[in-house]
Order: C-alpha cells, then structure tokens, then sequence
C-alpha cells in the first residue's frame, strides 16, 4: 500500500484549502498581519514597555506627549502618551487584546448559541422550527446597538461605575454574544435542511442512532465550513460593535481601555492637537478588522465550490 | 409453508400537500373551505418476505416502492397498516425498543455518492454502528469485524483511514454493503442499489449481494426498475403500479406467464436481440396523477380489458392456479 496511512498534516498540505492560501497575496498579508496582532495582544504583558492598569505607574507630567519624531516627544514612550499620561502603545496593546477577547468571546458565545438552535430547528423542523426561527427574527428586527445600548445602560446605573468596570467584559461578550446568535443560527438552519435530506442521514438513522449522535456527530461537521466563514466575519462584527459601544460610552472603562474606549478618550483632546490618542488606536483597530474581513472574504470563497474562480 | 419474516399488511402512506391550516382555507362559490390534499403514495399493499428469498419490486418511477422500502425500515411511518418482522409489529415501536430490529434489518441506499458520510473516513463509518450495536466489544473484536466485513466486501482494509470521496461508485456501494453487513443483519433492503452505478460495476455489485445472500443467509427486499436484474437475482417479483401491487409471482412464473395487463405490457417493453420487429404493447394515456387516485382499480384508465366493474370496485390480490398473486378482475372473471 501506498497511501495507506496518511496524516492530518500532509492531508491539509494537499488540501485545496493549503493550495489556494499558499496562491492568495491577500490572504497571506492578512493572516500574516492578523497572527501578528494576536501573538501581540496575546503577549501584551511580556512586549508592552508599561503596565497601563498599574495606576502607580503613570505619572500626570507624562500627559499628551506626542509620538516619537514630533517636537517634544520622550524616546521612552514610542507613541506618546494619552490624556493620563499611560504609554500610547502598551494601552494599544493591552486595549487589542480586550478587543480581541471580547471579539473571539462573543463569537464563541454565538456559536455555541447559533449552531444548537439551528441545528435543532433545521433537524426537528416543525413547531421547534417555527418557534426558533420566530424569535430569532424578533431578534433580528431589534438592531444590536439599540439592545446593547438598552442592557449596558440599565447595567451600568443598577450596578454603578465602579462594579460595572470589573464586569464589563463579561457583560460585552454576553450583550455582543446573545444579541447576533441568530446570524448563525440561519446559516446552521439553512445548512443542516439541506444535509439531512442526504442519504448518509438516513443510514444512521436505519443504524439506530439517536437523534443527538445524528445531529452533532453526523450533520454538525458536514455544515462546519458556513460557520467558520460567518465566525470570522462576526469576530470582526463584535469588534465594532464593543468599540461602537465603547464609544458610546457603554462599553470598556477607561481605566481597561479597549480601542473603542481608546478612540474616545482620545477624541476630547482631538482639537487641542494630540489626535495620537485617537488617531493611532483607531488605525490599530480598522487594521485589525479590515484583516479579518479580507480573511473571512477568502474563506467564503474557498469554502463555497460553487464560487471557484477560473 | 412457513411463517414470513417480514409481513407488511394494509399499508398505506399518504404525503400531506395542503400545509399549514391556514394554507388549506379557500375561497370558493362564496363561502370559506377547507381544501386538503395529499400524495398516495402507498394505497394498500400487502407483501410477506420470507426467509432466505429475494424479493423484487418492480414498477416505474413514482409508483410508490422506494416509499414501500423506507416505510419498512421505518424512515417513514405509515399513514395506515402493519409491519411485522418475525411475528413481531414494529412500525410503532419507540426507539429503544426497536434497536434490537435495527440489528437485524438494514438498509442498501441507491446513491452511493451520498449515502457515506463525506468527514468520516472508512474505519469510521464501518466502526461507530459496530460500537453502537456492542458497547461491550473490545477494540480488537472491534477491529476484526471490521476486517472481516471489508474483505468480504472485496475493500483492503488498508484503505480504511481514507474518506469516501476517495473512491469510486462501485467502491463506495461496497462500503455502503460493508456498512450494512458490519452489524450482521438478517434483513436488508435494498433500494435500487446498483441503478446509479455503470454498467459493468453492477454485476460485479450484484454478485457480491447474492454471494453475501448465500454465506451469510440474507433475506432481501430488493427494489428496483430493472427487469432483468429481477430475472437474474429475483426469488419473486411484487409488480407495482400507483401504490398498489398488481402481482405477485415467482420469478419464472412471471416472466414466462405474467397475468395481470400492466405486468404483460412492462414485460413487453423488455429490449430484445431478436427484436428487428418489435411488439410491444403500447398502453394509452399516460400515469394518472396519485393525488386523485381513479376509483376502482387503478390501473383501469389505460386497460384494454376494463369494464364496468374495474371503474367501480378495488381489486384485490387472488391466488391463481399458477401461484401467482393478482389483482384483476379480469383475470378473476376468466375474460383474460
């Protein structure tokens, strides 16, 4: 036998997926700047020169001083510094990796949420169907912002600013998270219609299986490939909403910046001439999501076969 | 003679068309309606398999025998009759109770192309029901019937870490056959099995079912369109039309004395060598539509031989002095 024991590894080398990423500039510049801004968030506190939340840190005198290779700039904050006088660029990194978190979590809480609702509506049809899909378009017809806006509002006076603060993340993953499950939840539906009228559905059926065995081990993984093009383009999605929220002042707390927080702490001084504090986390953050956007772009084109360019 | 191992008894299926409730309300010579419609696609059909034989369903596309199949594996459940398998009735049977049945009934899928799962590699799909069925096995008994299946199917074992995508039609049925035989049924049906593959490759398929028949005592309920895979591999032949069965014989008595008229015009249609004149039957009219079944007997609209009784009253199946089952009146009433 040749090819009798083939790995994982070499499967994905040989793998259209492989073949068409090795073939897009595009992709590989955007995976490239995305891994690159991850490896960063994720190891904010080893590469930032400064701890942001480390209030005994900063000192006011270092306020508002602009990137280095302007007049008045100190070589020992690259970027400048921002209204509080943190390091610009250790609260980027630190204020990515809140994006990201709150980005990857809410996605995560959407799948989980998307997928077991569309899975069952599309499996069991019928009344669960009818009633699944009606609250998701209720859902649907709220915008994201309005609801979000809504609970972080009523959150944010119930619990006062301080509580808040500790628990704003959880509480944007959730906002972001419940609000947009049904994007997913339509995509899973509309897959799993089409795969459980195929006959491998109904060989595990005639074999005895459960329902749940045919749902999750049989059907989920045959309709993954939607998912993961809708996931990446939703991670990009909450990252605009937290800092839409942010901005709003909703969302993150100054004292934990996230970009979006970043960009309107900055956005008061923008007049009195330090648009670095705006300026520079707002390039960070459409950076950021022009990248997943592209990726999740190439993603749907290579998952989907019947848009195969020529 | 004795007792069938699978009885099926008044069956009948019905596909609903009408919808939702509100979608039935019409709107008619000024007063509100309820309008429901459905497909018949079964109306009644009794049959009873045997142990050890091969039993072919025949008839032309939409006349119900692949909805016969699934209703016997129970993907369908009946809108009316009985299914017995070994004296036992199953069609109503919750889910745990019916898993010893699972075992011994199992299913032969007529797309090879979909009927494998495409993110399960070979081991896998042949593993997970031998799992299923024997949580107690170890993975060496486990792994032994696997090889055991695959060889008698004629696929290495080697091949095992592959996905079906990997393999061609004739190959992937074999899998499909492997899988089936993987949990030792005694019953398998098999909805036309072989009709998707090439030509030269359903031979070679259709020997590996009868040489799997043979060793391992299979029963079988074969479903298919082609005449002359039910001569080669038939023990009887069920002809149905519009959901009914219109006759039931053994094979040779069928080919070579076929009663009922819808039977002798299928079995006229057959392409010959010696055909330079050929004679067939031609019927008038085309299949009436199963969602306004004609009364009487179904097959009466494109008869020669109807008459008045035909148009009002059912036939129903009468054993003739050949053995053979047939549902006519005019064979009943000796006009034919």
């Amino acid at each position: 036998m040749t090819t009798a024991t083939v790995s994982r590894w070499d499967r994905f080398r040989e793998s259209f997926f492989w073949y068409s990423f090795k073939r897009d500039k595009v992709a590989i510049v955007s995976f490239s700047v995305l891994l690159l801004m991850v490896l960063a968030a994720v190891f904010a506190p080893l590469l930032a020169p400064a701890d942001p939340y480390d209030l005994a840190l900063i000192n006011i005198m270092n306020s508002e001083l602009p990137p280095v290779g302007l007049s008045g700039a100190d070589p020992a904050f690259p970027l400048g510094t921002d209204a509080q006088g943190r390091d610009l660029l250790s609260t980027i990194l630190y204020g990515t990796r809140v994006s990201l978190m709150i980005g990857f979590g809410a996605v995560v809480l959407q799948a989980f949420l998307g997928i077991l609702f569309g899975l069952l509506a599309g499996y069991l049809g019928g009344k669960v169907d009818a009633v699944l899909m009606r609250i998701a378009d209720v859902q649907l017809s709220f915008s994201t912002l309005m609801v979000a806006i809504i609970v972080g509002a009523v959150f944010k006076a119930s619990f006062g600013n301080l509580m808040f603060g500790e628990i704003a993340i959880y509480m944007l993953i959730f906002i972001i998270g419940v609000a947009e499950w049904p994007q997913i939840a339509r995509t899973v539906r509309a897959s799993v219609l089409a795969e459980k009228k195929k006959e491998y559905v109904d060989a595990a059926k005639v074999m005895g299986f459960g329902t749940r065995r045919i749902m999750f081990r049989h059907i989920l993984p045959n309709t993954l490939s939607p998912i993961f093009v809708i996931a990446t383009v939703q991670i990009a999605n909450a990252i605009i909403s937290e800092a839409a929220l942010s901005f709003l002042g909703l969302g993150m707390p100054e004292t934990q910046p996230s970009l979006g927080s970043l960009i309107k702490s900055g956005f008061d001084y923008i007049q009195s001439g330090s648009w670095w504090i705006t300026l520079i986390p707002g390039l960070v953050l459409v950076v950021l999501v022009l990248v997943i956007n592209l990726l999740g772009d190439w993603l749907r084109d290579v998952m989907n076969p019947r848009l195969y360019k020529g | 003679m004795t007792s069938p191992l699978v009885s099926i008894r008044g069956l009948e299926k019905r596909f609903d068309l009408s919808g939702s409730l509100l979608e039935q309300i019409t709107f008619e010579g000024g007063r509100f309606r309820r309008k429901q419609e459905a497909v018949h696609a079964i109306n009644g059909v009794d049959l009873e398999v045997h142990k050890g034989e091969a039993l072919c369903v025949v008839g032309e596309s939409g006349c119900g025998k692949s909805t016969v199949a699934r209703t016997v594996m129970g993907l369908l459940s009946p809108s009316a009759g009985e299914i017995h398998y070994d004296g036992q009735r199953i069609d109503n049977l919750e889910r745990k109770d019916s898993l010893p049945y699972r075992r011994k009934m199992q299913m032969i899928f007529q797309n090879p192309y979909a009927s494998l799962n495409p993110r399960m590699t070979i081991q896998q799909t042949l593993e997970e029901p031998i799992r299923f069925h024997h949580p107690d096995w170890s993975p060496v008994q486990v792994r032994d019937k696997i090889h055991e299946v695959m060889h008698s199917v004629g696929i290495d074992p080697d091949w095992g870490s592959r996905f079906g995508h990997e393999f061609s039609g004739g190959q992937r049925q074999r899998i499909a056959i492997a899988r089936a035989l993987a949990v030792d049924p005694e019953f398998i049906v098999a909805d036309e099995p072989i009709s998707a593959l090439d030509v030269s490759i359903q031979a070679q398929v259709l020997n590996l079912l009868m040489d799997a028949q043979e060793s391992r005592g299979l029963t079988y309920l074969f479903i298919t369109h082609d005449l002359a895979v039910v001569e080669h591999f038939g023990t009887r032949v069920a002809v149905m039309y519009l959901g009914r069965v219109c006759e039931l014989a053994d094979t040779k008595t069928l080919f070579s004395a076929p009663r009922h008229p819808y039977t002798q015009a299928l079995l006229s249609a057959i392409p010959k060598l010696e055909d330079d004149r050929p004679n067939h039957i031609r019927l008038k009219g085309e299949v009436p539509t199963p969602v306004n079944l004609p009364s009487g007997c179904v097959f009466h609209g494109r008869c020669p031989y109807a008459n008045e009784r035909c148009r009002q009253e059912v036939p129903q199946l009468i054993t003739t002095d050949g053995g053979t089952q047939v549902a006519c009146h005019a064979v009943d009433e000796g006009r034919l």
